[in-house]
């Protein structure tokens, strides 16, 4: 694997974990964001799918993105997308129950994430299946990702629990909000705001790595 | 630069009362010091150790967010006191110490420092604190402790005590062992609402009663005169609460008479505290005459129908945020009309002369 392959292009892969982060920067997807992530088996049972998802409806809209007339792309676009939600659907039904059941709805409406959407439109239809495929990977582990750092924090404050391993015994009190949508809306913020903090405090080193040098 | 131009440009106001922020601030807080004394004498050692922790809370989160956002530190205009000392005044006395710290920092954090600042927060922070541990608390926020107990001086409530992040323990045992006959943990409102007991009246006017440290109806009432007086609030808000809680508790018993009556509804719960500690938040409340009067009604309404029909028995809190929320669309509608000006059309007479 040579890292200067022309298909092979890392940038954009990496641009979907962190500087394109389909939560953190873009807010894309936010139904499941908030809905699934009450707890981390969850949130990452979710973020997996959707990069299984991702990763197949990319790879079938880059193969057949000259044969999809324009006029109908969307709806073609929806119904590859469709077509391998179902399989997700019946595979996580296959594989844990109790998942499928906590998950409900969810996995139904990975059809609707804009996200999905916006990676068939914006990239697979216009890029190689290598490149396309790497942007899909990228895009959903970097959804996987944000979706892991929800559910961590609100399992361990909402449940005392890290992917159902008890961490403080049975004392806990379990902060109840953390576990209720309000808690996704609060956490999903305070993470919006550590990273924009933490991006704007970068900027700000660089502006003055910068002015130092032509100082 | 010889010929800079002398005379100083302002805008309104021109004529200063003198009274500047810090001053206003630090007076409201003197005028909850006197409730903040009578809950201790009540509730001893619980009570003081709470308030203590609720206001170091708010003045650490304050500088904390102060720092992160590179400002000067804002603790000298004293708002983070004010609102410790009324996050405090809301809970409940044996409340877990470490959950006052987070409703501390939830207060400054997500009520104030997120909005940006003293000036700039729609809600009470006070509230939005109390708020959020309500949610997360559920089971903590609503044990109550009877006031005046023996050697509440030297021994905490059990719970005030709890480690961090664990339950506190059950205080039944220790209520047992206080042997305070005929208390049972409900507060006077939810005795009405759910075993239709009712408080005599003496009891809910000194905070006789299980109930939140700040709950003293005639003490608040004593200082929210004095801020009234030194024109530090506006009493058209505690005022319009007060009476439009009065008319719908008076209407609710025509209806139905084992509703409690004006005077029970007016003296019990938080409905003092918030109406004239909380309320007033000159940030939070409309700013034209008209509007300051339909925010009271609105949280004197909305305050009636959670208490009799709410799940909860105690609806003050949630009241009072709603107001703050609808205020800026108050203003808006209650713009008073521009002196000379025209008198503004309605849309339908609008567009007959058009």
């Amino acid at each position: 694997m040579s890292l200067h392959n022309p298909h092979i292009d890392w940038q954009t892969f990496t641009d979907g974990l962190w500087k394109e982060n389909p939560v953190f920067v873009m807010l894309l997807g936010m139904c499941p964001v908030l809905a699934v992530t009450n707890s981390a088996i969850n949130a990452l049972a979710m973020g997996l799918a959707t990069t299984f998802v991702l990763l197949a409806s990319g790879l079938l809209v880059s193969l057949l993105r000259h044969q999809i007339p324009k006029q109908v792309r969307i709806a073609t676009y929806i119904l590859i997308i469709a077509t391998f939600v179902t399989i997700v659907d019946y595979l996580i039904q296959a594989i844990s129950l109790e998942l499928y059941n906590a998950l409900g709805a969810f996995i139904q409406l990975i059809v609707v994430n804009c996200m999905i959407l916006g990676r068939a439109e914006a990239y697979a239809s216009k890029h190689r299946v290598a490149k396309s495929l790497l942007n899909a990977l990228g895009m959903g582990l970097g959804f996987t990702f944000a979706l892991l750092c929800l559910g961590v924090v609100r399992e361990v404050l909402g449940a005392g629990s890290l992917f159902g391993v008890d961490l403080f015994g049975s004392q806990f009190e379990p902060w109840v909000v953390m576990v209720l949508p309000p808690g996704g809306f609060i956490v999903l913020g305070g993470w919006l705001l550590l990273f924009e903090w933490l991006r704007e405090r970068r900027a700000a080193a660089q502006l003055e790595k910068e002015a130092a040098r032509a100082r | 630069m010889t010929n800079k131009a002398q005379i100083e440009i302002r805008t309104s106001p021109h004529a200063h009362s003198g009274a500047d922020v810090v001053q206003i601030m630090r007076t409201v807080a003197l005028a909850l010091l006197p409730l903040a004394g009578w809950g201790v004498w009540r509730y001893g050692l619980s009570a003081a150790l709470l308030l203590l922790t609720t206001l170091l809370g708010c003045l650490l989160a304050e500088r904390l967010f102060n720092r992160m956002r590179g400002q000067p530190s804002s603790l000298g205009d004293w708002s983070a006191v004010i609102t410790g000392l009324l996050l405090g005044l809301s809970l409940p006395p044996g409340f877990p110490l470490w959950m006052g710290l987070v409703a501390a920092f939830a207060a400054i954090g997500l009520g104030k420092a997120l909005f940006g600042g003293l000036g700039m927060n729609p809600l009470n922070p006070a509230l939005v604190g109390r708020a959020f541990v309500q949610a997360a608390f559920p089971a903590a926020i609503t044990t109550w402790t009877p006031a005046l107990f023996d050697g509440r001086f030297t021994n905490p409530v059990p719970s005030t005590l709890a480690w961090p992040f664990l339950r506190p323990d059950d205080i039944g045992p220790w209520l047992h062992e206080r042997a305070v006959d005929g208390f049972t943990g409900a507060t006077p409102l939810a005795l009405m609402k759910y075993e239709g007991q009712s408080i005599p009246l003496t009891d809910l006017l000194m905070g006789g009663g299980a109930g939140s440290i700040g709950e003293a109806a005639l003490l608040i009432l004593v200082c929210g005169l004095f801020l009234a007086f030194k024109r530090m609030l506006d009493w058209r808000i505690p005022v319009s609460i007060m009476a439009s809680t009065a008319l719908f508790a008076w209407l609710a018993q025509l209806f139905d008479p084992s509703a409690p009556g004006p005077l029970i509804m007016l003296c019990s719960g938080g409905l003092m505290l918030g109406a004239w500690f909380m309320a007033t938040d000159m940030v939070g409340s409309p700013m034209t005459p008209l509007g300051v009067l339909i925010y009271g009604v609105l949280i004197g309404f909305v305050t009636e129908v959670i208490r009799l029909f709410g799940g909860l028995g105690e609806g003050v809190m949630y009241a009072i945020l709603l107001g703050n929320a609808a205020a800026p669309l108050i203003d808006q509608w209650t713009q008073p009309r521009v002196f000379g000006a025209a008198k503004a059309r309605t849309s339908a007479s609008a567009r007959k002369s058009a």
